[in-house]
């Protein structure tokens, strides 16, 4: 079975988390024209490598932040948002 | 014929002519280079020599012909889907793939089946009857029927789903929906565009794209560099690997599909079976094993391995529709890759780079739509304007908000 470390409750099966896309800081929209944000609307970076992603532990409730390598589907390390390293 | 088979078994070389040419080298320079050896790049090929008298083209295949995407859907051909974008697209792809056999002279085994489309809900029933009108309209076979139409049809089907799953209420049925067999589509389009001079070449990975004032000027390859200044992407689930080589964003985002066999069984689902409720699709292919498939896996992924979760679920839904499989065994299991689209429909056609030009977003509809793909990604290169079908599948709606929700898709839930 696939265990996932939670931040907060720590390593659990693969199954109680949810994927929540990759992590993207939104920009302002009332600073940037309509293309830059319809860029950050629909597209993102699906190039192979290691990313990190919103994912979100279902039982608890908890959204946190992983660092994956999506080729491999290894988890490097998971974090809160808001807490170090941020991107 | 069985003693003309004994040539396979005793000759020390093979028998047969080789189906296309291996060329040993490649030319300095191409009119034209498609990077994917699948069914999409092969009949592209096909189609720019045949329709377009384009022969100065190089197919470019990292691994051997059919082994992505192409060779791992589960081979359903339908044109049942929901806007009328899609409605007439996959309905062209139906029509040649009707004549393909013939046309390419070789045996595809198209078979057609009927395809059900099961609803579990009312809602989902009216979403059918949505569909139904769409595709009506627009000349495709498609109609809502009732519950004892599908026992009818599907003697074997448990309409209860065993309690453990909403009952079925109905479906939509499409009598034209097909299987084929997606390997011989890839080699029969290879070979029809070899004998027209096309040059495929196997094993040649592309690690690089050259772009010089936003227009493409050649490709590195794993055997050196080729100059053109025409270049198509038909990579579906590798697509990224090149938009990332040229800078292009896209809305593209790669999820694996698994799928499983089982094993041989005497005919008796005559049928092409989707449920969206229990992520199921299946037939019987022409061999008897069952094919199915499943939904998405939840995660971004790009990897072809495969999961016990997906085999376990997969098997228990199966067993849910059809309790008389409850003891067959599961032969074997794999996955291919899906390049998602957030409206589900494809993405075609030019981009901001001149000459690089992107057959992608084949998400779970790209095997049925190998023949049109084809076609109408032969007429945009020849003649560097979108193909009217393939208008509304631009790069640019994603700027422009002109999005083609297509809900009939295979990966969505409804």
């Amino acid at each position: 079975m696939k265990i996932i470390s939670c931040p907060i409750n720590g390593p659990r099966p693969a199954q109680e988390f949810h994927f929540g896309g990759e992590f993207r800081a939104m920009p302002d929209p009332d600073r940037i024209d309509n293309d830059a944000w319809a860029d950050y609307v629909f597209h993102r970076n699906g190039h192979p490598g290691i990313k990190q992603e919103w994912w979100y532990h279902l039982p608890s409730g908890t959204w946190f932040i992983a660092e994956r390598d999506n080729r491999t589907d290894e988890f490097l390390r998971t974090f809160l948002y808001g807490e170090p390293p941020q991107l | 014929m069985p003693y003309r088979l004994l040539r396979f078994a005793l000759g020390k070389k093979y028998p047969e002519k080789r189906m296309f040419r291996a060329p040993q080298r490649l030319k300095d320079e191409y009119d034209v280079v498609i990077i994917g050896g699948g069914g999409h790049g092969l009949a592209a090929a096909y189609y720019l020599a045949t329709n377009h008298g384009i022969t100065d083209v190089a197919v470019l295949e990292k691994g051997y012909l059919g082994g992505g995407g192409t060779g791992r859907n589960t081979a359903i051909v339908r044109s049942n889907y929901l806007t009328p974008e899609g409605v007439r697209f996959y309905q062209r792809s139906v029509e040649l793939f009707q004549d393909l056999s013939r046309q390419l002279n070789f045996n595809l085994f198209y078979s057609e089946r009927g395809h059900f489309t099961l609803a579990h809900s009312p809602a989902s029933l009216n979403t059918m009857r949505w569909r139904a009108e769409v595709n009506k309209h627009l000349g495709t076979d498609s109609l809502v029927v009732d519950r004892n139409f599908v026992k009818r049809s599907l003697p074997d089907i448990d309409l209860e789903c065993g309690g453990h799953q909403p009952p079925i209420y109905g479906a939509l049925y499409h009598p034209p929906g097909a299987i084929a067999r997606h390997d011989a589509v890839a080699w029969a389009y290879a070979r029809g565009a070899d004998q027209r001079g096309v040059e495929i070449h196997q094993q040649t990975e592309v690690t690089g794209i050259e772009v010089r004032d936003g227009q493409v000027d050649g490709v590195h390859t794993s055997r050196g560099f080729v100059k053109t200044q025409r270049v198509l992407s038909a990579l579906a689930g590798w697509t990224t690997h090149a938009t990332q080589m040229v800078g292009l964003r896209t809305p593209l985002t790669i999820h694996p599909l698994q799928a499983m066999v089982t094993e041989p069984l005497k005919p008796w689902l005559n049928h092409i079976v989707v449920s969206a409720t229990l992520h199921l699709y299946m037939s019987q292919s022409s061999r008897g094993e069952l094919v199915a498939g499943a939904s998405l896996d939840p995660a971004e992924l790009i990897s072809m391995r495969s999961t016990l979760d997906f085999a376990e679920s997969l098997s228990g839904h199966l067993a849910d529709m059809f309790p008389l499989v409850g003891q067959v065994n599961v032969l074997r299991q794999w996955a291919g890759l899906c390049d998602m689209t957030p409206d589900f429909s494809p993405i075609m056609g030019k981009t901001p780079i001149g000459g690089f030009y992107i057959d992608a977003g084949w998400g779970t509809w790209g095997f049925k739509a190998t023949p049109v793909s084809g076609e109408t990604m032969a007429y945009t290169l020849a003649r560097d304007e979108q193909h009217p079908l393939i208008k509304p599948f631009a790069l640019d709606r994603f700027r422009t908000l002109d999005l083609v929700g297509e809900k009939g898709a295979a990966a969505v839930g409804h």
